[in-house]
């Protein structure tokens, strides 16, 4: 079967905060009714905890770390799960049961198998 | 029969068993490049054989046997570069019986070939391309052709649409009964954008987009014969394709349905569409489907003996009705235009106004230089016309409008 990365964009916050206390409760909620077919995951702390890597000069060449997510946007990358689906119809229907969907987006996206 | 007409009477025959004869290739190897790809070859080599040594009497299972022996070797071909044993799943599956299924086999296959082009997951300029290549037949250059598109931007766009079918897993299904009617209208809308492209209000007219959405609507209604929103798409579509010969004059530009010589318009296509407009309705006692009302009003224009001798009441109704399911401030417009002839131009002019929001809209200040012009307010009328001039839009309608406007001179 295929499996999707249902990508989370939301507002970037410190998911482990008190205040955020009810969304974490939708996402675990969300979590179980969905435990047959999520096959992994994570929640993310917020852009501001994100450093961006890249080499100079090509491989070898010079660490250039710096502060931030590689992409500023409104709604920033806070989390994935990896769904497994019968097919994108199935993945779709899981997608817009994840709380971003209503406070931000889900981008889903297929996952390659190598065949490993 | 001439030389011409055989032959599109031939790519005529091998399109439409060709399409079938994909679905259910596509279902059977679950893989819709694959089936394409054969099918295609599969029709080339129809078109090369058939004209020298005759249609076979089964041509949907000479294709089928030729599909099919294509796609095993396309799959031979790709496991023994890959050195691999795979896809012997597929191998197997293609290897059933050469006899076509049975008709409602394929009819569920081509449905779920629609469902497939026209997925919501699919950008909609994408949905109308698959319609062309994989529902309709047709190839590549021509489905760039008919959508004024260059031939190595379309191959793209369509090769990225299969994969997006392929690697994200679009299902080869028909949807849930309670998804149905969403995805159905979504099928609809691909298929009568083809159709509108076909017919775009400016510039020469796509006759072949207008024959495809044509072709396309009636598959649709042999495979949901109950489906009021396809009766009333296929009436819709009918009624408007009845005038083709009227729309134009000799040198192009187009003519209103005022001044259309009514006498061109084709009665068969008329009965076809007023019988399917009927049987629309009655399948739609409680809630009015918008394609069976546009439809209905589309009759009241294909069934008055003159502009004049419309009956405006129905129209006007129709409008109404028209508006309880789909308000939009163009049908808004149409209606005030009904209301117009029906009460008299100062009732019209009143009603158009109060669609003010279609400021942008170069036909609302032509209606309302129509009307302005019917009430003998010249000057107004050639502001308004001036109003309508100074909105960007295309060559074709630019001239059409100077040419309303320059009629004016006439009334005083």
């Amino acid at each position: 079967m295929p499996q999707y990365a249902a990508i989370i964009y939301s507002k970037d916050v410190d998911w482990t905060l008190p205040e955020y206390a009810t969304d974490m409760k939708e996402y675990n909620e969300f979590g179980q009714a969905a435990a047959t077919v999520i096959r992994g995951g994570a929640a993310l702390y917020q852009t501001s905890t994100a450093t961006t890597v890249r080499v100079q000069g090509g491989k070898g060449g010079d660490v250039v770390a710096t502060d931030g997510p590689y992409a500023e946007t409104k709604e920033a990358l806070t989390g994935f799960y990896l769904l497994e689906c019968a097919d994108l119809d199935e993945a779709i229907k899981l997608a817009a049961q994840i709380p971003a969907a209503w406070d931000g987006a889900v981008e889903v996206r297929p996952v390659i198998d190598f065949g490993g | 029969m001439t030389e011409p007409e055989a032959r599109a009477a031939l790519v005529r025959l091998v399109r439409d068993e060709g399409r079938r004869v994909l679905a259910t290739l596509a279902r059977v190897t679950g893989d819709l490049p694959l089936a394409e790809d054969a099918v295609q070859d599969a029709a080339v080599r129809a078109l090369e054989s058939w004209p020298r040594d005759g249609v076979p009497a089964e041509p949907r299972a000479w294709l089928t046997l030729t599909a099919r022996r294509r796609a095993i070797d396309i799959l031979r071909r790709e496991a023994a570069r890959a050195g691999k044993e795979a896809a012997t799943m597929n191998g197997a599956a293609v290897t059933e019986p050469d006899e076509p299924p049975p008709p409602e086999t394929v009819r569920d296959d081509l449905l779920r070939l629609v469902f497939t082009c026209c997925h919501p997951a699919l950008a909609v300029e994408t949905q109308v391309a698959l319609a062309l290549r994989t529902l309709c037949g047709l190839t590549v250059a021509e489905v760039g052709a008919a959508l004024l598109v260059p031939e190595a931007t379309m191959a793209k766009r369509l090769t990225r649409a299969r994969q997006k079918i392929t690697k994200a897993a679009i299902p080869y299904a028909v949807p849930a009964d309670h998804e149905l009617p969403d995805r159905l209208r979504g099928v609809l809308a691909v298929v009568y954008l083809l159709f509108t492209t076909g017919y775009a209000p400016t510039g020469a007219p796509r006759l072949e987009l207008v024959d495809e959405a044509v072709r396309l609507t009636r598959l649709l209604r042999e495979l949901m014969p109950g489906e009021p929103s396809v009766l009333g798409l296929l009436a819709l579509e009918l009624l408007q394709d009845s005038r083709r010969a009227a729309r134009h004059g000799a040198d192009g530009a187009p003519v209103l349905l005022a001044d259309q010589d009514r006498g061109r318009w084709r009665r068969d296509l008329v009965e076809e569409g007023v019988v399917l407009v009927g049987e629309g309705l009655r399948r739609t006692p409680d809630v009015p489907d918008p394609y069976v009302v546009q439809a209905a009003i589309a009759a009241c224009h294909a069934l008055a003996p003159t502009w004049g001798d419309t009956d405006w009441s129905a129209v006007v109704s129709w409008y109404d009705v028209l508006l309880t399911v789909a308000d939009t401030p163009v049908a808004r417009l149409n209606r005030a235009v009904a209301v117009g002839e029906r009460d008299g131009p100062a009732a019209g002019l009143a009603a158009v106004d109060a669609v003010d929001e279609l400021g942008g809209y170069p036909l609302w200040h032509a209606a309302r230089a129509e009307l302005l012009a019917r009430l003998d307010r010249v000057d107004d009328a050639d502001t308004a016309y001036a109003a309508a001039l100074a909105i960007p839009q295309d060559d074709a309608q630019l001239t059409h409008l100077r040419r309303r406007r320059a009629r004016l001179g006439d009334r005083t």
